[in-house]
C-alpha cells in the first residue's frame, strides 16, 4: 500500500512537472479532428493473462496488447485507414531502387521516464530484434531473401535501413517494431540478459516506452494496470496532450464466455471480438445494461476447406494415399465448392454476421480483394454435371464412385476447441452427401491438427480459420509460394508440384518486388484467378468483427485489424465523469 | 411406499425409458441427422388446442433474431412434419426429441453393457481371487490396484490418438463401453472376492469338499448362488454412473462422433453461454439423465434393504 502510494505521488509530481515545462522545441503529432475529456478509468478484459512485458519476445497475443499499449513503433498501420502514418519517423523516403529508407525522426519526444529519444534508440531496438541471440519472433520480418536488413544512423535524429533485396511497401514491416529506451535494456542486452528484462514482475519504473500508457502495477492472476503517459507525444486539435484517460486496467477473465458475463454486468467497458452467438445473446439487453455492440463488417479472418494434396512417400499413410485417387482431382474440389451452401454457414453459425467468400482474400482486405471473382453460387445440378464429366459414377443407391469405381469417403479434420468451425464442417457434411460422398468431421485438438496437416501429412481434408497478418500480400508470402511452411495443402515444397503452383510462385515474387499498388493489385488478383480455378483452398466465409462498448466512450472506433477495439486507446474517453467509473 | 412396489415402479419406469430409446426409430419424428436450416434454435414448439383437438402453428423468424408463431396457418395433428419440434431444434435445426431418443440409445445402453462387461469381469477375477487364494489372489489384486491408479482420462486420450482418424459409430460405441467397463472391473471385483472368500469357509462348502466335490463344482453350485446378492446391487450403482461416465466421455468429444447423437455430445453444445442464456431447451438431455439416475438410485436402495416380513 504505502509503495503504491509513492508511485502515486512521483506520477503526479511527474504530470505537474511536465506541463510546467516551458515547450521544447518539439514535433508533437497531431491527432487530427480529436477532442475529448481527460480522466477516468477504462476496464479492459482479456482472455489470457500476458506472459511478459517485453516487445523483443512477446509472441501471444495477450502480451501484445498490452505492449501495444506502453510502447510505439517508428511507422504505423493505421486501424481504420489500414494504410501507414507517420508515428515515431516524422517522414521517411525511399530510393528510387527502393533498397534504402531514411528516416526522420520525432524532436524533443521523450520515453515516459522522461529520458530523451533520439536515433541511437532506434538503432539499438533493430540491433536487439536482428541479434539471433535474442530468438525475437518478429526477426523474421526483417529478414528478406535470407537476408536481415541494416540499420544506420545518419544523425540525432535521422536513421538509414539498408534493404538487402526489393520489397514492395517496406515501411508496413515497421508496424508493431516498438522502439526500446536505449539507456533501460542497453545493459542488460550487453550482458545477454535481454530475455529476462521487462518480466510482468519487474519493477514498474524500468519499464519504460513510447506508448500512450505506461505500466503501474501487475497482480498476478487478476490484473495489469496502466497509467497515462504524460510525456506521450501526441496531442488533440485543442492541444490537449493524449491519451484522455488516466488509467486503463487489463483483467484477466480465462474463457470468452467470462469476458462476455463480466462485460455484460458492466465490470468491464470494451469487449475485443466475440463470437456471433454470444453478440446475439447480448445484444438482447444492451439498452437495459448500456452498452452497444457493434458488427463492423467481415475482418481479415477467412475460413476454408482443403484438401491433402501432399505426395506421401510410398508406403507410408496406405489410407491417405488410397483415397487421393480422388482427393486430388480438381474437379471433385470444383464440385465440392459448389455444393456447399455458404449462406446457411452464414445463417446458422455465424447468425448473419458473417460474409460468403468467393475468393481467396478476406474481404476485410479492402484494398487487395478481388471484386472480379463471381459471388458464390449453389447448384448441386452443376456440380454433379462435374463430377459426371470427369468420370465419377453413383452406385444404385447413389453413393459416388470415383473414375476406378472406389467409394468416395473422406474425413474433414477441424479443431474441437471451436464451436464454430466444427459446426461448419457438420454443414458441409450434410451439404456433401447430396452429391453422394461420404463424409466424417474428426474434431481434433488444435496442435494435432496441425502436426497432421504441416508435419505428418496424414489427414483427407481439414477446415481451418486463418487470419492474415496484414492488410497486404506481403503478409501472406508463406501460405501462397509454393515452399512457404503455410502453403497449407501441400507445404515446403522443393519445387512447385503443379504447373499453377509455379505460376503463382511466380507472380508472388514478381508483386513483392513492384513498386506500384496498381501494378501489384494486377498480379495478385491473377494469382486469386489461379486459386480459385484450382482452388487448393475451397473459400467459406469471412465473419464480422463483432465488438461491444460502454455507453459514454467518446472516439471508440473499432477496426478491421488487429488490436481491433484498442488500437486508438490514446483517443478514447469518457463523455461525462458518471461514465468513469469507480 | 412399500419396497417392492418401489422396485416395480422403478424398473417398469427404466423399461419404458430403454423401450423408447430402442424403439427411436419408430417414435421419433424424424431422423436424427435430418437439418432443418429455416428453423436453428427454434423453441420447443407450443400446443394449441382447438374444441380439444390439437394443432400448433410454424414458428416464423421475428426481427431480434428469435421466433414468433405464424398464426396464419395451423397445423392439426397428422401433418406436422417440418413444423413440430416438442423440444426445440439445435444449431442446424436438428429436432431435440428426436436425437434425446437416439442418443438415449448410445448413452443408456453403453451403461447397461460397461456395467455387464465390468461386472463379469469383476466376477470371474472376484471369484478365482477370493476361492483359490495364494498367488492368483496377490496377482488379480495387485493388477486392480494398477488398474485403479491408472490416469484413464488420459490414456483414453493416448488410445484415441493411436486409432485411426475415422472410426465408425459402432466401433466408437464399444470402444466406450469397452473402456468404462474394462476399468471399472476392481471394485466389483473385490467384493466378490470377500463373498467368495467367506462362502469357502462356510460349513456347508466345506462339508461338500469332504465328500469330495472339486473346485469347479463347488464355484458353480455353492460360490456363485452367493454372489447373485451382491451382483444385483452393483448393477443398480454401476449402471447410472457408466451412464454418467459415458456422457462425460462423449461431452468431452471422445466418444461416439457427430452426427449421431449421444446424450454427451449433444450437452457438449449446451456447455456455452449463449446456450444458458438464449437457447436452454438444448439442455434437455441434463435433465433427462436426472429421472433416469434417480430411478437406478431407487431401485439399488429398495434392493439393499432386507425384505419384508
Amino acid at each position: 500500500m504505502r509503495s503504491l502510494r509513492t508511485t502515486g505521488t512521483i506520477a503526479a509530481t511527474a504530470l505537474v512537472l511536465a506541463t510546467l515545462l516551458p515547450g521544447a522545441p518539439s514535433d508533437l503529432m497531431v491527432a487530427p479532428g480529436i477532442t475529448g475529456r481527460p480522466g477516468g478509468t477504462l476496464v479492459f478484459s482479456q482472455r489470457n493473462e500476458p506472459k511478459t512485458l517485453n516487445p523483443v519476445l512477446a509472441g501471444d497475443n495477450a502480451s501484445r496488447e498490452v505492449i501495444h499499449r506502453i510502447t510505439a513503433d517508428l511507422i504505423h498501420i493505421n486501424r481504420a485507414t489500414q494504410q501507414t502514418e507517420p508515428a515515431l519517423a516524422k517522414s521517411w523516403r525511399a530510393s528510387a531502387d527502393g533498397l534504402h529508407y531514411v528516416v526522420d525522426l520525432r524532436r524533443g519526444v521523450s520515453f515516459s521516464d522522461g529520458h530523451p529519444f533520439d536515433a541511437d534508440d532506434v538503432v539499438f531496438s533493430f540491433q536487439a530484434y536482428l541479434d539471433e541471440k535474442t530468438h525475437s519472433p518478429q526477426r523474421d520480418l526483417l529478414v528478406l531473401a535470407g537476408k536481415p536488413m541494416c540499420v544506420r544512423k545518419l544523425g540525432q535524429y535521422k536513421v538509414a535501413f539498408d534493404l538487402p533485396s526489393r520489397y514492395a511497401v517496406a515501411e508496413r514491416l515497421f508496424d508493431g517494431f516498438a522502439i526500446l529506451p536505449r539507456h533501460i535494456l542497453e545493459r542488460p542486452y550487453r550482458e545477454g540478459k535481454l530475455a529476462q528484462a521487462w518480466g510482468l514482475r519487474s519493477p514498474p519504473a524500468e519499464v519504460v516506452g513510447l506508448g500512450p500508457f505506461r505500466f503501474k502495477q501487475y497482480v498476478p492472476g487478476q490484473r495489469i494496470v496502466l497509467e497515462r503517459n504524460p510525456y506521450y507525444w501526441k496531442e488533440d486539435e485543442s492541444g490537449m496532450r493524449l491519451p484522455y484517460l488516466a488509467e486503463v486496467d487489463f483483467v484477466f477473465a480465462g474463457t470468452e464466455d467470462m469476458q462476455v458475463m463480466r462485460f455484460q454486468s458492466g465490470e468491464s467497458d470494451i469487449l475485443s471480438r466475440t463470437s456471433a452467438r454470444n453478440y446475439v445473446a447480448l445484444e438482447k439487453d444492451h439498452e437495459r445494461r448500456g452498452y452497444a455492440l457493434t458488427d463492423a463488417g467481415p475482418g481479415l479472418e477467412y475460413s476454408f476447406l482443403f484438401f491433402n494434396l501432399n505426395d506421401p512417400p510410398p508406403g507410408s499413410l496406405p489410407e491417405v494415399a488410397g483415397r487421393q485417387s480422388f482427393l486430388r482431382r480438381a474437379s471433385l474440389r470444383r464440385a465440392v465448392s459448389l455444393a456447399i451452401d455458404r449462406d446457411a454457414i452464414v445463417r446458422l453459425v455465424y447468425l448473419g454476421h458473417a460474409a460468403p467468400l468467393p475468393g481467396p482474400v478476406p474481404l476485410g482486405n479492402k484494398a487487395w480483394v478481388n471484386a472480379k471473382l463471381p459471388q458464390p453460387v449453389r447448384s448441386v445440378a452443376h456440380a454433379r454435371e462435374i463430377l459426371a464429366a470427369d468420370g465419377f459414377t453413383w452406385s444404385p443407391r447413389g453413393a459416388l464412385l470415383d473414375a476406378g469405381g472406389k467409394r468416395v469417403e473422406f474425413s474433414i479434420v477441424t479443431s474441437s476447441g471451436n464451436a464454430e468451425r466444427v459446426q461448419m464442417a457438420t454443414l458441409i457434411q450434410d451439404d456433401l452427401k447430396s452429391l453422394g460422398m461420404d463424409v466424417h468431421v474428426v474434431p481434433l485438438e488444435f496442435r494435432s491438427l496441425l502436426d497432421r496437416v504441416l508435419q505428418t501429412h496424414d489427414y483427407d481434408a481439414c477446415l481451418l480459420t486463418l487470419a492474415a497478418g496484414d492488410a497486404d500480400p506481403n503478409a501472406d508470402m508463406n501460405v501462397w509460394l509454393s515452399s512457404g511452411g503455410n502453403h497449407l495443402w501441400h507445404p515446403a515444397q522443393k519445387a512447385p508440384a503443379t504447373p499453377w503452383e509455379a505460376e503463382i510462385d511466380r507472380l508472388m515474387r514478381r508483386q513483392m518486388v513492384t513498386p506500384k499498388y496498381a501494378e501489384r493489385k494486377r498480379l495478385f488478383d491473377r494469382v486469386q484467378d489461379i486459386l480459385m480455378e484450382n482452388l487448393p483452398l475451397v473459400p467459406l466465409v469471412s465473419p464480422d468483427i463483432l465488438v461491444g462498448a460502454r455507453n459514454g466512450l467518446g472516439n471508440f472506433r473499432p477496426a478491421l485489424l488487429d488490436h481491433y477495439t484498442l488500437w486508438n486507446i490514446e483517443e478514447l474517453y469518457w463523455r461525462s465523469a458518471a461514465g468513469t467509473r469507480r | 411406499m412399500s419396497r417392492r412396489a418401489r422396485i416395480r415402479g422403478a424398473l417398469a419406469f427404466l423399461c419404458l425409458l430403454y423401450g423408447a430409446a430402442l424403439l427411436a426409430g419408430l417414435i421419433a419424428p424424424y431422423p436424427y441427422a435430418e437439418q432443418h436450416r429455416e428453423f436453428p434454435f427454434a423453441p420447443p414448439t407450443r400446443l394449441h388446442f382447438a374444441h380439444l383437438q390439437p394443432f400448433v402453428y410454424a414458428w416464423a423468424p421475428d426481427q431480434a433474431g428469435g421466433y414468433r408463431e405464424d398464426a396464419s396457418r395451423a397445423y392439426p395433428a397428422g401433418h406436422l412434419s417440418g413444423v413440430f419440434f416438442p423440444l426445440g431444434t439445435d444449431a442446424f435445426g436438428r429436432d431435440i426429441f428426436s436425437r434425446l431418443l437416439y442418443g438415449g440409445r448410445v448413452s443408456l445402453f453403453s451403461g447397461l453393457l460397461a456395467a455387464f462387461l465390468s461386472l463379469a469381469l469383476g466376477l470371474l477375477f472376484g471369484v478365482v481371487a477370493g476361492f483359490f487364494g495364494g498367488w492368483p489372489d496377490r496377482l488379480l489384486m495387485r493388477a486392480g490396484e494398477l488398474v485403479m491408479a491408472l490416469p484413464w482420462l488420459y490414456l483414453l486420450l493416448a488410445v484415441r490418438a493411436s486409432l485411426p482418424l475415422h472410426i465408425g459409430t459402432i466401433q466408437a460405441f464399444l470402444l466406450v463401453v469397452a473402456i468404462i467397463g474394462g476399468m471399472g472391473w476392481v471394485r466389483p471385483a473385490r467384493l466378490i472376492r470377500g463373498v467368495a472368500l467367506s462362502g469357502r469357509e462356510r460349513a456347508f462348502v466345506q462339508a461338500a469338499r469332504g465328500f469330495g466335490a472339486g473346485p469347479g463344482y463347488l464355484i458353480r453350485r455353492h460360490v456363485l448362488p452367493l454372489t447373485a446378492g451382491v451382483l444385483v446391487t452393483q448393477a443398480t450403482i454401476l449402471i447410472p454412473q457408466y451412464i454418467l461416465a459415458e456422457v462425460t466421455l462423449s461431452f468431452l468429444g471422445l466418444g461416439v462422433g457427430e452426427p449421431v447423437p449421444s446424450w454427451g455430445n449433444m450437452l457438449a453444445e449446451a456447455r456455452q453461454y449463449h446456450a444458458l442464456v438464449s437457447h436452454p431447451w438444448l439442455l434437455a438431455p441434463g435433465l433427462a439423465l436426472i429421472p433416469v439416475l434417480l430411478a437406478f438410485l431407487v431401485l439399488a436402495d429398495a434392493l439393499l434393504e432386507s425384505p419384508e416380513p
